[in-house]
């Protein structure tokens, strides 16, 4: 079956990424396919590659770009929502002429459209927030 | 089965949960996650909404997250049953679509 997820809340401030994870990973052992998983609102955060976390603690930013690189996953961050938190990928930071960008690996700006298209593409969509 | 519903709120924290079992309708299936899994406890002021609820629906909870919060499995209230993250994916397959209170 193929899933798209939206994660709506950052690292760290809420459950909802940690839920989201644990999710994708499950449905993945389970031979299902993570079509796409789409960051909202403050989900952008996800999309920090400059996320330090203490040694001790597990590094959810990270879990995302090693899941998507795994298993070609396509994650998308919200322009609306990445510019108004300080999400830059190499491109957006040249034309808002910012110097310098932290997009992480695995990850891509975009806009709504690619949470429509999940929504339509995939069998199922669940949505991860507060 | 119909819908999946997912419920992450406590019902001592919001509404979310009653709101949920008020419209959701026979058949279908709610999973209590993250500090929903308050709502699966016995004993409590909302317990009773919860097993009238199960006459018509099935009732889930993540167990992962009632060990989070140091909750006993021993404490939930009978009939609900205590899957994990794999449980929760076959309950997204089995459903038609998936409902998230948010």
């Amino acid at each position: 079956m193929k899933y798209s997820i939206m994660v709506n809340e950052g690292p760290y401030t809420h459950q909802a990424s940690d839920t989201a994870l644990h999710f994708c990973k499950a449905a993945l052992e389970a031979g299902h396919e993570i079509f796409r998983v789409f960051f909202y609102h403050d989900g952008v955060n996800n999309g920090t590659r400059f996320t330090v976390p203490p040694q001790d603690d597990r590094n959810i930013q990270q879990e995302w770009s090693k899941l998507a690189s795994a298993h070609d996953i396509d994650l998308v961050v919200c322009i609306a929502a990445a510019q108004r938190r300080g999400i830059m990928d190499a491109d957006e930071a040249k034309r808002q002429g910012i110097d310098g960008n932290n997009i992480a690996p695995g990850f891509r700006i975009s806009g709504l459209g690619q949470l429509i298209e999940g929504g339509i593409i995939a069998d199922r969509q669940l949505v991860f927030g507060d | 089965m119909s819908t999946l519903h997912t419920v992450n709120k406590s019902p001592f924290e919001r509404d979310s949960l009653s709101s949920c079992i008020r419209l959701a309708v026979k058949g279908s299936a709610i999973l209590l996650i993250e500090d929903g899994v308050f709502g699966a406890m016995a004993g409590t002021d909302h317990s009773d909404m919860v097993q009238a609820a199960m006459k018509d629906a099935s009732v889930y909870v993540l167990g992962p997250d009632l060990a989070a919060r140091g909750m006993s499995e021993d404490r939930v209230i009978d009939g609900i049953q205590i899957i994990d993250y794999s449980g929760f994916v076959n309950l997204t397959a089995e459903c038609n679509n998936v409902q998230s209170w948010l």
